[in-house]
């Protein structure tokens, strides 16, 4: 947990869950395991906050609990997840993904899902199936049936599972889903259940759900609009109450993942062997497991069947293009390179490439491969050497490492330059959000007469006002104020968006050193 | 001795300069006197954002869920400081929530016991008691007699209700709830006065009538 990460959860608590929650959350990260009241007195805050910011925690999956260090006796422990903080970042790629791949209805069930941590499936059904209700026309409602399919397509699909269940403390009393193989006391102490271990994970409740959306009345509004975002308790219960889902975030990096190395070949090669990897990929998805760093060996056989009959590739054709796959010394997600053409220039950038490919170079041929003249290469290599990209490796050749007969060269580490690199983009990423909240704080006023006098419009429009009511509500903003708030939306939209794109480039950094460091 | 070779050239080095590429005659760069700028101008422009339809949506999306994360209840506002005088507008601007209840149900059995606080109910209960309004003014003595012993019943069991733990079982809160809610009209701020006093105005336009014949000032 660096400083950087700890600011960049800080500042996304505080966005999504307010203050209270920052202040709890930063400090467990800060401070590892605590108990309740541990966690009361050193952040000065009253109990029933932070309980109330404990329960919101841990039904995003962000805090976990366990007993105490002192054996099942001590108060309840609780420990923050810095990682499952990220993702929030990561919340409109998970939502995107899920809208090509299964439509509108497979979007809004996993935005329902991440805006609410954990929810069963009936709850997620209805939710939904009144969401798509009201965005359809008069008279036309949604089925449940079609959201129980595409809720299904996302389990099988592994996209969704189950939560883990929770294992009881000290009792030996079964936990809710009596599925669970093994003690749940004995794994409370060791570590706390994920969910793969629940053989369970993927299994539909039997449910049956019958009906349709309910559309809002614009009489319910009022009604609609205290209780319509809070998990409305239906008195009948459905039947799979305890059973709760939450969104697969591996899975979906995996997706992700396959993406980009996808696009890689496509750009490397071309377009057809981007479809063989694409075709190969898709037949190792159930068979091998997300950790792996190679897939299950395939036979050019089955790739040959697999492939998409639209694309007419004979045998041996296949088999050239395989062949040409082996021998290229692919970099899957070797990307540490990119970010040093942004912030020092393409020729860096070729000098940094040249020293991933030879390992170590000294000075001279750093300027002969790379084409450079001398003094510019000098220069560049300075520059990334003073921001710790590239080092330095002495080589002597006399035991007394005299300075005139030792050989420099340089070099680059993959491994240390990636997490350097990562933690750069957390700290850009928090400096874009800080920025962000400055930007919207400076402009609070505008921004508040701007939202009043929409309210004040809508309303007319809603109760049928003339045309000169309306132009005179309109032009109470001031035409420089106009052009305020067009660039202040134009900067904030900006900065979001860098935000996001940001973040894909921590997802290739992430992937890359959780795959590294495992070999 | 020491002096030897200060100011001459650029001083003498355990190394030679030559291997690191520092030819002779080369200048260094200039030393620097104060700290660097805070908007140095950049030599490299950074890569220009993406654009499209893909990262309009993924926009348009994130500033959504920012919105929308405003309105859960899982955002937790600070309850509103004391001011130094109750103010009249409190009562019927009660926007931030004053007491320590939670706005949405979790399920208790997957959050340790010790986290259990009791959950506030949605408003929509407040309506029914108030159609029972107009009926009051015509309560007996003796009614009003009784009310005035469960009042105090009442009060005594409000003030037990503020020192226990937030462990109390559902159930007896949702009895005390339902209780609360029937006197809540009367019962509020601890006024003397019975709220439906100054709600109904019926009685208002009827006492007028008898003061027609004296003068106005």
């Amino acid at each position: 947990m660096t400083a950087q990460e700890v600011r960049l959860c800080g500042l996304l608590l505080q966005e999504h869950f307010g203050e209270v929650v920052e202040r709890i959350g930063t400090h467990l990260l800060r401070g590892g395991a605590q108990n309740l009241r541990t966690i009361a007195n050193e952040t000065n805050t009253p109990l029933d906050l932070v309980k109330k910011s404990l329960c919101v925690l841990v039904q995003h999956g962000a805090c976990e609990f366990g007993s105490g260090r002192r054996g099942p006796g001590s108060p309840v422990e609780y420990r923050a997840s810095c990682e499952r903080v990220l993702r929030v970042l990561r919340y409109p790629r998970y939502i995107y993904t899920a809208k090509t791949l299964y439509g509108d209805t497979g979007e809004l069930i996993v935005e329902e899902v991440l805006q609410r941590g954990h929810m069963t499936m009936s709850n997620t059904v209805k939710t939904v199936a009144d969401r798509l209700t009201h965005n359809m026309e008069e008279g036309r409602s949604m089925e449940y049936s079609e959201v129980v399919s595409a809720f299904s397509k996302l389990v099988e699909t592994h996209f969704l599972q189950r939560c883990p269940p929770v294992a009881e403390m000290g009792t030996a009393a079964t936990s809710t889903n009596p599925a669970t193989p093994g003690t749940p006391a004995a794994s409370a102490s060791t570590a706390p259940p994920t969910a793969e271990s629940n053989p369970d994970c993927y299994k539909l409740p039997h449910v049956t759900l019958i009906g349709r959306g309910k559309r809002r009345r614009s009489s319910d509004d009022s009604e609609e609009q205290r209780g319509g975002k809070k998990a409305k308790m239906d008195s009948e219960s459905c039947g799979d109450e305890g059973i709760y889902w939450q969104v697969n975030f591996e899975r979906f990096h995996q997706h992700f993942r396959d993406q980009a190395i996808i696009s890689a070949v496509a750009s490397k090669l071309d377009q057809t062997s981007s479809e063989i990897v694409r075709t190969m990929l898709r037949m190792s998805e159930v068979t091998t497991t997300q950790t792996a760093a190679y897939t299950q060996p395939l036979s050019a056989n089955e790739i040959f069947r697999s492939l998409p009959p639209n694309y007419s590739i004979s045998r041996p054709i296949l088999d050239q293009y395989l062949s040409l796959l082996v021998d290229d010394p692919m970099e899957f997600v070797g990307k540490s390179g990119d970010s040093g053409g942004g912030m020092f220039g393409s020729r860096s950038a070729r000098i940094f490439r040249l020293l991933l490919r030879k390992r170590h170079l000294e000075q001279k041929q750093v300027e002969d491969f790379a084409m450079i003249p001398a003094k510019e290469a000098k220069d560049m290599l300075y520059t990334l050497l003073s921001e710790n990209l590239v080092q330095l490796q002495e080589i002597p050749k006399t035991p007394d490492h005299a300075p005139s007969r030792t050989f420099y060269l340089y070099t680059v580490n993959q491994l240390p330059t990636a997490r350097l690199l990562l933690q750069h983009c957390y700290k850009t990423v928090a400096n874009l959000i800080e920025r962000r909240l400055f930007e919207t704080k400076e402009n609070k006023r505008l921004l508040e007469k701007s939202q009043r006098i929409e309210a004040i419009l809508a309303s007319l429009q809603a109760s049928g006002a003339e045309p000169e009511q309306l132009t005179e509500v309109e032009e109470m903003i001031t035409a420089p104020e106009r052009q305020q708030l067009e660039a202040l939306r134009h900067h904030i939209n900006k900065l979001d968006s860098t935000e996001n794109q940001v973040d894909e480039t921590v997802f290739l950094l992430e992937s890359y050193i959780f795959s590294t460091k495992t070999k | 001795m020491a002096g030897r070779g200060r100011g001459r050239g650029r001083g003498q080095m355990t190394f030679n300069l030559e291997d690191l590429g520092i030819g002779r005659g080369d200048s260094l760069p200039p030393t620097t006197f104060k700290p660097s700028p805070l908007f140095p101008p950049m030599p490299v422009q950074p890569v220009p954002l993406q654009t499209g339809e893909e990262v309009e949506y993924m926009l348009a999306l994130k500033q959504e869920l920012r919105a929308a994360n405003k309105t859960l209840p899982f955002y937790i506002r600070r309850a509103a400081p004391k001011r130094d005088v109750d103010r009249y507008s409190d009562k019927y601007q009660s926007g931030e929530p004053k007491d320590s209840a939670i706005e949405w149900s979790p399920d208790w059995s997957r959050l340790p016991k010790e986290l259990c606080i009791k959950v506030r109910k949605p408003l929509a209960k407040r309506h029914p008691p108030q159609v029972k309004q107009p009926k009051k003014p015509l309560v007996g003595k003796e009614e009003i007699l009784t009310k005035l012993e469960t009042l105090e019943k009442k009060e005594e069991a409000v003030n037990s209700e503020e020192e226990e733990d937030g462990e109390k079982k559902k159930t007896n809160e949702e009895e005390e709830q339902a209780e609360e809610e029937e006197f809540e009209e009367d019962f509020e701020e601890d006024t003397d006065y019975i709220m439906s006093y100054f709600d109904n105005g019926e009685e208002f336009g009827g006492d007028s009538d008898d003061n027609i014949d004296e003068a106005t000032y």
